[in-house]
């Protein structure tokens, strides 16, 4: 066991570090902290020139590969980004469901056509991308999905009807990838194919729902015969499910430390907050904050271990990587309840008429979506029995 | 960076593993701990004899195997795990890194070698007041006194809460000077337990895997080479070994946080109720991620804190995060082996409450080891005092 840091990757450290302190400024500086949790549909437009200006820098997509016009950065150095990033305070990114999910699933499951068509807008920061999976009949049970793809022999397309919800971001996005059923007598995740859906497209209708915010991150997406190219199916039709079990390996990994890096910002704002107005007295409170601080810092070990394993070769999860989710999602959960509580009474006053909420406050509210969203606790819960412990599997209808 | 055990570390591991699987069953437990002395010497004698992991991390120039912390924390998660009884923690963790923290090279070259052929040695540096305020453990715990008469040092005063502090064969003892109080006027003195003016007494305890011991001191006349270090200004000196035991005591906790899930799992998989295995319920399954969530999250607690404490006793970049991480490691292991243990009981239902089963024996020393070096509590207050104050 070594916890240092290369000499090469502390030199690409301080590059990155400079890189940020050099452009985050000007038109930029506004954007400091801002675009995280509960705020990430503010400054939509000034968010997607920043993503621009990173990507003339060459620091978007860090982690793809060089030949699909990445940085083809080690795992050390995109931690180090994912660090310093977050330590600048730079803004939450507008790309990061095409960064982090649709880039890596093309690139490990696309074509080289659609490798061609979608990633130069992903790195160039122009295009942006949405997750059409769930549906109001399949939430937690996502095999449950019952939009359906026929393709018309005629067009020569693929014809897309049926319902998504929850959809994040759908309102600022260029493409979605949308699993839908191409086999109209399939059940559960046989007969499923992956989608790359354009957004712009009068067979596509988006309704912002309002969240416990006050805001709409996230949409209803409604297709009424919505087209999608032939070609852009991703595998064959039945597919659909592996890709998209697939895509979920992306979404944990190495983004996490840059996560928690935030989850620091945090913290530290809270802690500032308890000095200032007496609460770091309160021996109740010291201990809540003491636990905060201390399960924090011990998911960055618990990260470092997991991008130091391997995986097992049949791709399964080591133990750290399963427990992951569930750990930092309750974790932050109650740090949006602690947040409050430094704040006593002044917590539940809001900044501004009719619903405008401090970065805590909207923090506090928005947290509650992390034991939910990506597969609740509960889920995980059964993951972890079942994958972690080889406890029986739920019981499933026949 | 490589957060991972080098495969030198991971057949370390692995072989304790077996050992103790082995030689570690639920029998042996029960047969030591019903003893005073509270190991089978013959056991020990075995792992002093044919294993040397007494000597694990004593440097080659005092017979040792000049291994570091991180390979002392692969073997105490399997100790924890197995409940194995020895005075490994008294003598290693305690005793040994006193040495090497704090003594001299006299002392060293005097002792060290003996230790890696089986002498015993314990710390004792508490009084009665560290059961005050729900538990003290530092420096304000040492009240025992120690008065300079020439060239010798007389010593009186009472320690508790000693581990295997009736029968190590050598001590290291903290005392104080009259009339000082906090960090100032410690000194710490290695002597061989049985010399006069010392009266140790077995103190009978709720855990039963680990004993612990009363001793008075009554005029303890000591020449000046057992001095330890600097005289009365050796909390530095303490602070360390403290911080290294209290990484040392996770490191257990953690195992013994495993092994109440690897318990109550597999008890889960073989009773039935209601027709089927009570694990397919989901109350159960849920209970047991939580306790699997809370292990690996000790574990990567305990193995940064042991690599910090690498760093520590090498002079490492991270030297300085000593204090925070053994606080971190003991604050979270403290109370997830308390939990699992707790929820292992649940699991099992009436079973769990028996003396037959050995989920007691996880429950008990779960709670001995959290009021050791400090509780969960106590260690967050003093994380809160790094952030807050
Ligand atoms: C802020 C936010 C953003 C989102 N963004 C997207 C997005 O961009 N794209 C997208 O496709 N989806 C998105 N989602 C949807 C999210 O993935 C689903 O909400 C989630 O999968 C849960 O589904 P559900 O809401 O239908 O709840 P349900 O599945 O109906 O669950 C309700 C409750 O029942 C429990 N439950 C369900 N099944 C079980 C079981 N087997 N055992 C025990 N308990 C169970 C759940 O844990 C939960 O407590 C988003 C959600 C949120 C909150």
């Amino acid at each position: 066991m070594k916890l240092s840091f290369s000499p090469e990757d502390e030199a690409f450290r301080r590059e990155v570090a400079d890189w940020l302190k050099e452009n985050l400024r000007g038109e930029f500086e506004q954007l400091k902290f801002r675009g995280g949790p509960g705020d990430e549909h503010m400054f939509a437009e000034e968010r997607q020139r920043w993503e621009q200006k990173l990507a003339e820098g060459g620091w978007t997509c860090v982690g793809w590969p060089k030949e699909h016009g990445g940085r083809g950065c080690s795992i050390e150095q995109q931690v180090i980004f994912h660090e310093e990033y977050a330590r600048a305070g730079a803004p939450g990114r507008v790309g990061h469901i095409g960064e982090g999910l649709a880039g890596p699933t093309i690139i490990a499951f696309g074509s080289e056509a659609q490798q061609k068509k979608y990633l130069p807008g992903i790195l160039a920061g122009t295009e942006l991308w949405c997750q059409g999976y769930s549906e109001p009949g399949a939430g937690s049970d996502l095999a449950n999905v019952k939009t359906r793809a026929r393709f018309d022999e005629a067009k020569g397309k693929w014809i897309l009807n049926g319902q998504k919800v929850w959809t994040s971001l759908a309102q600022e996005s260029d493409y979605c990838f949308v699993i839908a059923r191409t086999d109209p007598e399939s059940k559960g995740h046989k007969g499923l194919g992956f989608f790359l859906v354009s957004m712009h497209q009068p067979g596509i209708e988006v309704r912002g729902i309002q969240q416990i915010t006050g805001t709409s991150e996230f949409n209803e997406v409604f297709f009424d015969d919505a087209e999608c190219d032939a070609e852009d199916i991703v595998g064959q039709p039945g597919d659909g499910w592996k890709v998209a079990m697939g895509l979920l390996g992306f979404e944990r990994g190495v983004s996490t430390l840059g996560q928690q890096m935030q989850f620091q910002n945090e913290l530290n704002e809270i802690v500032r907050i308890a000095k200032e107005n007496g609460a770091a007295q309160n021996p109740a409170i010291r201990q809540r904050i003491a636990q905060a601080h201390t399960e924090l810092k011990i998911m960055r070990y618990n990260s470092m271990r997991m991008l130091s394993g391997q995986s097992g070769s049949d791709g399964s999860l080591q133990k750290e990587a399963l427990i992951y989710k569930l750990f930092w999602a309750t974790w932050h959960r109650s740090l949006g309840e602690l947040a409050m509580d430094v704040l006593g009474p002044e917590s539940q006053i809001l900044e501004a008429a009719p619903y405008e909420l401090s970065r805590l406050q909207s923090m506090y509210l928005f947290v509650r979506s992390d034991t939910i969203y990506g597969g609740t606790n509960e889920i995980q819960r059964n993951i972890i029995a079942e994958r972690g412990l080889g406890m029986p599997r739920e019981p499933r209808p026949a | 960076m490589q957060f991972a055990f080098t495969e030198e570390q991971q057949m370390i591991r692995d072989t304790a593993e077996q050992f103790l699987a082995e030689v570690s069953t639920s029998e042996a437990i029960r047969s030591a701990m019903e003893t005073e002395l509270g190991y089978q010497p013959e056991l020990w004698q075995r792992i002093c004899g044919e294993l040397y992991w007494q000597a694990i991390h004593i440097p080659e120039a005092y017979g040792g195997m000049g291994l570091g912390q991180v390979e002392l924390a692969a073997m105490l998660e399997q100790m924890g795990r197995y409940l194995l009884c020895s005075p490994f923690f008294s003598t290693v963790c305690l005793g040994a890194n006193a040495l090497m923290v704090a003594g001299t090279e006299a002392q060293k070259e005097k002792y060290l070698p003996r230790i890696c052929e089986g002498l015993t040695a314990t710390l004792a540096y508490t009084g009665i007041s560290a059961a005050r305020g729900g538990g003290r453990w530092g420096a304000d715990a040492v009240e025992a006194i120690a008065e300079r008469d020439g060239d010798e040092f007389i010593l009186n005063g009472t320690l508790r809460f000693v581990p295997d502090g009736a029968s190590a064969e050598l001590l290291i003892v903290a005392a104080r000077a009259a009339g000082t109080s906090g960090e100032a006027g410690i000194s710490l003195f290695v002597v061989p337990a049985e010399s006069p003016g010392i009266e140790r007494k077995l103190l009978p305890t709720m855990d039963q895997t680990r004993k612990q011991a009363e001793i008075v001191l009554s005029d303890l006349r000591l020449p000046a080479d057992t001095l330890m270090g600097a005289e009365g200004d050796a909390w530095p000196q303490l602070q360390k070994i403290l911080q290294l035991a209290t990484v040392a005591q996770a490191a257990e906790q953690m195992g013994g946080a495993q092994q109440s899930l690897d318990l109550a799992v597999e008890y889960s998989k073989e009773r039935a109720q209601f027709g089927r295995p009570i694990a397919g319920f989901q109350a159960i399954k849920h209970k047991a991620a939580d306790m699997m969530t809370r292990t690996e999250v000790a574990r990567s607690a305990v193995y940064y804190a042991a690599c910090v404490a690498e760093e520590a006793v090498e002079g490492g970049e991270l030297a300085g995060e000593l204090g925070e991480a053994a606080s971190i490691a003991k604050a979270y292991c403290s109370d997830a082996y308390f939990q699992n243990a707790g929820d292992a009981l649940q699991i099992h239902g009436g079973v769990g409450f028996t003396w037959e089963y050995d989920v007691h024996l996880h429950l008990k020393r779960a709670k001995a080891s959290e009021h050791f070096l400090g509780s969960g509590d106590y260690h967050r207050e003093r994380v809160a005092q790094l952030l807050l104050d």
